[in-house]
């Protein structure tokens, strides 16, 4: 079963293209990560899937949904991480996620549950402002799945991270899919793409490389390496913004 | 889970609301920045009375002593009296400024010695004096005065200073803070990318700006409450009649401020850039709107443009109704002019509304 099917998916900023013709599918229940440096399009084709922008060309269906224009039905079933963290100023973590809980009317129960589960039991009570930057992604991590979405979209969840909080939330991260749920990640980080991913996209300057499992991109590109020496051997070593 | 939280708009307006309650600049700018002004006002400029004249009194004046009851009040009013015996001395004091005015009683002439420096002052000596002396010679003669004068006082336009200050001082409160609450909401949610996660929630646009206007309409009211209830208890404010019109009137200033801080917002580039925008708009307003200081001195041409600016009219609705004893109805023109700007720059700001930074 498709989760997300993208067909010749384009979109500009005036001269420049973001998002470069680009065909993808996800399958249900798949953990799929897109991967490329900074600047090459990750979050413009994220926020087309979203329904958040509207695309120049191309068609996206999601969950069976056209995603544009903003598709009610589809909102209560798609989880949402975006690039920043996105919270209301001056609440506290538990404040934060009833008021998410509230938006999709959710019981609050659920809401200390999640936060239970990320690990943020402890920290409740203090405000957003006042969390680590793990913890902060920890909570809208949190605020994403508390309507418990069936597709998740998490952008650089892991950016900023120390190693401690990156591998607990690769744990968090794997459960989630576990459970059922299909997540898409963006990250820069290759070793997070092969520990956690079933498949990856590689986009470099709007135009989708490679789509494949990880496993598969080694033995095709790296010539004995790792997915790092693929994923340089496709886009180049010169310095991005 | 109780009624209201567990709803959108319930725990979005609950969430607004806890973010400026616990925002103390915001609360500060709010509530105790303007109050502070209002005290500052009554504390400088309360007591504008005509000033009293000084008197020396030199010697027994028969005259003086024995006023009639009405014309001793009178004569309290307007002198403060230091008695002497020593004429060149009391003249001396005259002389340097110290005393307005010296009076002595030779025979049954009544002298009084004053300089011109001060003009009024020494016209009011003179006729007040003057009328003293007619009036024991009407009555030493005996016969009754062919003649009465009586006294009407009429209410003026002139108010004491706690009078004037709260309503417009309140108005300059409500239009910062819905304009800068408005401002920041808008550039902080879009910053944090806030308002791109809401946009994938289940909730409606009218559902979020809902909120964010109830919110900000509550704390007017809360800042209404406050200024008046203080004005009241103490500062010696006396509300008049129809003050209860001052409720649609700040909720529709709300509205209003809030517009022009949506524009701020729309049009700026940071949260800081909105803030300061907003700021750049309503505070030359609130100088020229008669908040700081009344405008009837002001030049025509300033005035003409101050009736463009809708905090002159919030502010001139709010004396009406609150201190001036005008009727509900001289709130109404008001309101429609305050309605028609909320409208026409809530129109622009959706116009240049932008849902991203960049
Ligand atoms: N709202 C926007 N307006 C104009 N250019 C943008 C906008 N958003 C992104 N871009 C540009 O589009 C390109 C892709 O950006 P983005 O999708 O954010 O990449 P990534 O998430 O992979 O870093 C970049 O060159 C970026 O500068
Ligand atoms: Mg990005």
């Amino acid at each position: 079963m498709t989760a997300i099917s993208v067909v010749g998916l384009t979109k500009a900023y005036g001269d420049l293209t973001a998002v470069d013709a680009v065909d993808l599918t996800v399958d249900v229940g798949e953990f799929v990560g897109v991967i490329g440096p900074n600047g090459a399009g990750k979050t413009t084709l994220l926020e087309m899937i979203e329904g958040l922008r509207r695309p120049d060309a191309g068609e996206i269906t999601v969950l069976g949904e056209p995603a544009w224009p903003r598709n009610r039905r589809l909102q209560p079933r798609i989880g949402v991480q975006l690039q920043a963290s996105a919270f209301f100023e001056r609440l506290t973590a538990r404040e934060q996620i009833h008021t998410f809980a509230a938006l999709y009317r959710v019981p609050a129960r659920a809401a200390d549950e999640w936060l239970e589960r990320v690990g943020l039991g402890e920290k409740a009570a203090s405000r957003v402002e006042d969390l680590s930057g793990g913890q902060a992604q920890r909570l809208s991590i949190a605020c994403a799945l508390v309507h418990d979405p069936e597709l998740v979209f998490l952008d650089e969840p892991t950016a900023a991270l120390d190693p401690q909080a990156r591998r607990n939330l690769w744990d968090l991260l794997r459960a989630i899919n576990e459970d059922g749920r299909t997540v898409v990640l963006t990250t820069h980080y290759m070793d997070e793409a092969e520990a956690l991913c079933d498949r990856v996209a590689i986009i470099d300057h709007g135009r989708l490389l490679q789509h494949d499992t990880p496993t598969a991109l080694v033995a095709a590109h790296a010539g004995g390496g790792n997915l790092e020496d693929v994923f340089l051997a496709l886009t180049g070593r010169e310095y991005r913004a | 889970m109780s009624g209201l939280t567990g709803t959108p708009f319930g725990a979005l307006s609950i969430a607004i609301l806890r973010g400026f309650v616990r925002d103390r600049s915001a609360l500060f700018f709010a509530v105790v920045f303007p109050l502070m002004f209002l005290v500052l006002f009554g504390a400088l400029l309360g007591n504008q009375d005509q000033p009293e004249i000084e008197m020396v009194k030199v010697g027994d004046v028969p005259l003086l002593d024995h006023l009639p009851a009405d014309a001793r009040s009178a004569f309290d009013a307007t002198f403060d009296v230091e008695e002497s015996d020593d004429l060149d001395a009391a003249l001396e004091l005259v002389r340097k400024g110290d005393a307005d005015v010296a009076v002595e009683q030779r025979g049954d002439t009544l002298v009084a010695h004053y300089t011109q420096t001060e003009q009024v002052g020494a016209a009011i000596t003179q006729v007040t004096l003057q009328a003293y002396v007619d009036g024991a010679n009407v009555a030493v003669s005996g016969r009754p005065p062919k003649f009465g004068f009586e006294a009407d006082r009429v209410e003026d336009d002139s108010l004491t200073t706690i009078q004037y200050y709260t309503p417009g001082l309140l108005g300059w409160a409500i239009a910062m803070s819905s304009a800068f609450g408005a401002a920041a909401t808008l550039q902080g949610w879009r910053q944090s990318k806030l308002l791109r996660r809401l946009q994938l929630a289940p909730v409606s646009t009218p559902t979020i700006v809902g909120a964010r206007v109830a919110v900000t309409i509550g704390i007017a009211l809360g800042q209404t409450a406050i200024f008046l209830g203080l004005g009241w208890a103490a500062l010696g404010l006396t509300l008049t009649g129809s003050w209860w019109m001052s409720l649609p009137l700040v909720v529709v200033g709300t509205l209003c401020f809030m517009a022009i801080g949506l524009l701020a917002g729309a049009v700026a580039k940071s949260t800081e850039g909105a803030v300061n925008m907003a700021n750049f708009l309503v505070l030359p307003m609130a100088f020229l709107s008669g908040s700081f200081f009344p405008l009837d001195g002001a030049p025509t041409w300033l005035r003409r443009l101050s009736d463009v600016l809708p905090l002159k009219h919030l502010n001139e609705a709010m004396l009406d109704v609150l201190v001036r004893g005008e009727g509900p109805g001289s709130a109404l023109v008001p309101l429609g002019i305050l309605a028609a700007f909320a409208v026409v720059v809530t129109l622009l700001a959706a116009k240049l509304f932008r849902w991203d930074t960049a």
